[in-house]
Parts: structure tokens; sequence; C-alpha cells
């Protein structure tokens, strides 16, 4: 097998995650269609669209779950395609619904994560607990998953995600389902994450975009329409437009409502960067 | 901030899914339940319609004649979740973006299903021992036994495993392994042999019969170990796990 080289330092400019050209067909019909990603180490990317605009299927071929059908993918330098072990090495991904296995408890489950990262012994035992102690789940950790409420569910999901203190973070819907006082300490932790790691999440909520993103990008039927920060995004919305910026710009984006009262269909107006 | 997580060999991420799923069967009680049950009726048709004591000869055939058809209805019961479970809770779309090649994946969980098995044919062992108290087995053709009973063990869960990829649905993929065993077992059966032999060349019949594994196992359990006979049961459970592999890459879009 060829030599991968690591990248073992880095400046927080560096770019940690490169996608390009990114595709996904299924039959006959795209769920992605060129979509391009390229995240710094300290940007936290919020990834928006609609339902079933191809935000999972990107996600999950960005993490090696599902092959792209065109692209190419590269994390830490790794290219995902050709050295598909070494490059998972590079990140932690919380799948969408957070799954894990039901019967496992909290601690169990987490100490089969450290070890298929690699973990042993004693190495493996400080990393579960530090995982443990940073999303607060010390109470928890003798119950079985299939007991547990959403917010510890979704904890549990971004412990496991954070096992082995990766440059890149994955995170399909962080905060779904959880309670407003979760939501706020899971943005806390991802803006402290974020400082200096790639994070990459996605999510319907845009309070949370302006809340924890540097950066949004929103995708619509498979391709990107909008790039940019959460203020520039907020900035498209018209003047008149007072309350819930974010969520006309969102509308008129992904469904061309709302630009002016009779312009529907006037994308090609707001169709952002690219 | 670490930069990568250690390096884990092929073997090591191998036995890394085979532990977590061999220490699942024992996560509730399904696993005695079922060791029980096998036992029991392994012990039955030894013992009581086998009739080992009457038939007044120190070997295990009634025990190894019964087996198939016990692993019949058994070994599914093992196989049915190995895959569907994953695939329902979504918890393979962990596993899959965990440091593992899939064939790590499919490896670790069949390993771990076979282990499983092999301890249940393993508590079988006191059946040996009456007989060596009893009478004078001939241990060279019990050992050849034992070994016919845990490679189609091996070969029935590779089907059962490759049917579980399948189906999201435990329930399903339990009744079609039955169903895809039964006939695979049915091929080597004289008595089924003989409906089809009314009306086909003998050539099909010998053919047919080959590709049984009730054939192959029984040519075991006689005692001769023909290399041929074995290999049939290991390349089986290698092109069964080969699809298993495509079948899990295939169906992870769904």
């Amino acid at each position: 097998m060829a030599k991968v080289t690591v990248h073992t330092s880095s400046t927080a400019s560096e770019e940690l995650l490169i996608a390009t050209g990114l595709e996904k067909r299924f039959g006959t019909t795209y769920a992605v269609r060129g979509i391009d990603l390229r995240v710094r180490a300290g940007e936290v990317l919020g990834f928006l669209g609609p339902n079933g605009a191809g935000k999972s299927t990107s996600m999950r071929m960005i993490t090696g779950y599902l092959e792209p059908t065109a692209g190419a993918i590269s994390l830490c330098g790794i290219n995902l395609l050709t050295h598909p072990i070494e490059a998972k090495r590079t990140f932690g991904y919380l799948p969408e619904g957070a799954p894990a296995y039901p019967e496992m408890t909290v601690e169990e489950f987490l100490a089969f994560v450290a070890a298929a990262r690699g973990y042993v012994g004693k190495e493996a035992r400080d990393r579960v607990e530090s995982v443990i102690d940073r999303v607060h789940l010390q109470g928890m950790r003798r119950k079985s998953f299939e007991t547990l409420s959403k917010g510890y569910k979704r904890r549990t999901g971004l412990a496991q995600a954070l096992m082995h203190d990766p440059r890149i973070l994955i995170l399909d819907e962080p905060t779904d389902g959880l309670d407003p006082n979760q939501k706020h300490e899971v943005r806390a932790l991802i803006t402290e994450l974020g400082r200096d790691r790639a994070v990459v999440l996605s999510t319907h909520i845009l309070e949370e975009v302006e809340a924890v993103c540097t950066r949004a990008i929103v995708i619509n039927q498979g391709s990107v329409v909008f790039d940019g920060t959460p203020s520039e995004m907020e900035s498209k919305a018209p003047a008149h437009v007072t309350k819930h910026r974010m969520d006309h710009v969102f509308r008129m984006m992904t469904t061309g409502e709302g630009i002016t009262s009779n312009a529907r269909g006037g994308k090609s107006g707001m169709g952002g960067k690219r | 901030m670490s930069v990568q997580s250690p390096t884990l060999g092929r073997c090591g991420r191998v036995y890394i899914v085979f532990r977590r799923e061999f220490r699942s069967y024992f996560a509730t009680p399904l696993a005695a339940v079922f060791l029980v049950i096998f036992l029991f009726l392994a012990g039955l048709f030894t013992f009581n319609i086998g009739s080992l004591y009457e038939r007044g000869q120190a070997d295990l055939r009634p025990f190894f004649q019964f087996v198939p058809w016990l692993f019949l209805l058994i070994l599914p019961a093992i196989s049915m979740r190995l895959w569907a479970e994953e695939r329902r809770t979504g918890t393979i779309e962990l596993l899959v973006t965990l440091p593992f090649a899939l064939s790590d994946l499919v490896l670790g969980k069949f390993f771990a299903a076979w282990a499983f098995a092999v301890v249940a044919i393993l508590l079988t062992i006191p059946f040996w021992f009456t007989l060596a108290w009893l009478g004078d087995p001939d241990h060279g053709a019990l050992c050849t036994g034992y070994l016919a009973t845990i490679l189609l063990a091996g070969f029935m869960l590779s089907i059962g495993a490759l049917i579980s990829a399948w189906t999201k649905n435990q329930v399903i993929a339990f009744v079609l392994s039955v169903a895809v065993s039964f006939i695979i077992l049915l091929l080597g059966y004289p008595a089924a042999l003989d409906v089809v032999r009314a009306f086909a060349p003998s050539g099909v019949i010998e053919s047919l019969a080959s590709t049984s594994a009730l054939t192959h196992f029984d040519a075991l359990m006689r005692g001769v170990v023909d290399l041929r006979d074995v290999l049939y049961f290991v390349l089986g459970m290698a092109v069964f796990l080969w699809l298993n592999t495509a079948v899990i890459d295939w169906k992870k879009s769904d």
C-alpha cells in the first residue's frame, strides 16, 4: 500500500476538507450534482437545505459511507477514495439520528469506538473518560443506549465522534430533538471545538447558523445555491423584511418564493455566488 | 489535538468487530435460551429418538444425522440479526465510517456468529464422553464428525449472513435463510433425490447432489476426510462472504 503522508502541523487557515465536483446519482435521479466544498481549520460550516436537498447524501460521501458517482474528496490531505481507512481516521462523524447499539451501555459503546479507533488499555479508558466529561454523560454511563432520552443519545453520538480528538468534525443535525438548554450547550461545544478544527454541520435551524457558523452553504436540489457568511446570507433579504430574515432568504433560495410578490422563479436573481 | 488515531492492522480490525458482535449475543438472555434449546433438542434426538443406547453401537451417528436439520431452524436465528439489525438502527453508517474496510465488518461479524455456533456444538462434547464411558468409540470418526458439524454451521451461517444483509427485517431474514438452507440440504437428501430421479438422467442427480451441503457433510461424518469435501465448505463460505460484502456495498444507499 502506498505511504500516506499526514500533515502533522498546521496553520489555522489550512484546508482540511476538500471535496470537488461531488456527484451522486441513484439510478437516473441525481441526489447531488456538482458540489464543491472547502473547509479550513477554524471554520464552522453550516450545511443548509430543505429535506431531500442532498445534505445527508453529501455528508455520507464525505465520510466514505457512500461512494460518489463522480468527484474527489480529500481529508487532511488524504484521498478518501484511494485510502479510505487512513482518511476515515482523520474525522469524527455524527450520523443522522445519532445511531448506536441499543443494548450496549454508553460506556461499552464508547469503549467499542475507542477500540475501533485503535486505542488500547489505559489510553482507551482515558479517552472514554475524557469524552464522557466533555459532553457531560457522567450520570448516564451505565445506562443502555435504548433507555436514554433523545438529548443523551445525541450527546453519546457526539462523544463518539470526539473520541480521537479529530481535526475534522462532520455532524449531521447535531441539535435535532434537543431542548433549548441542550441546544445551547451543544452549540457552545461546537463553537469551542471549531476554533482550531474544520467543522461541517447540517441543520434546519437557521438561528443556529447565525449562532455557531462562520460560513453557510445552502443547497437545493443537489446544487449549491449560496456560499458565504451568515451575515451575507441575511443581507440578501429585502429591506422590508424585518423578522426572520434568514428564513426569508432560505425560502427565496430554495423555493423561489418571496423575492417580490409576483416574481416566482426569479431564482437567477439570487443564485448566489455559484 | 491528536493528529491521527493509531493504526490497526487487518486482524486487529476484524477482531474488534468480532468482539463487539460476539459479546452482543450474551447481552440478552437470548444466548442462554438458545443454548439450552439446542442442547435439549440435540440430546433428545441423540438419546431418545435416535435410540443411542438401544443401537448398541458406540458412535454418534444419530446426533450427526440429525444436526443438519436442527441447524436449519437454529442457525438462521443466529444470523438473522447480523446485518438486518445494523441497517434498521442505522449503526451500519457508524461502522462503515469508522476506520474499517467493509470486508473487516463482514469477516468480524461472520466469525462472531460462527464462534457462537461452535460454543453450542462444543457443549455437546459430553455426548462423546458418554460414548467413551459406555464403549469404545472410533475417536477419529467422532473428530471428523465434529469437524463436519462445525464446517456445516459456518457454511449455513454464511448463507444466513448474506440474506441478512439483504433486508432490514429480521423475520424476513430468518424465513428466507431457512428456505434457502432447506433447499441446499434437500438436494443431498436421498428421498428428495428419488423424486427427481423419476424423470432426470443420473448425471443431473449426481451434480445436484454434489452441490448439496448434506452430501459433503455425510462424507466427512463417515470418518473419511476428503479434501474436496472440506474445500466445498471453505469455498462456499468464501463465496457467500464475498457476496455479502458486495450486497452491503450495494444496499448502503437505501
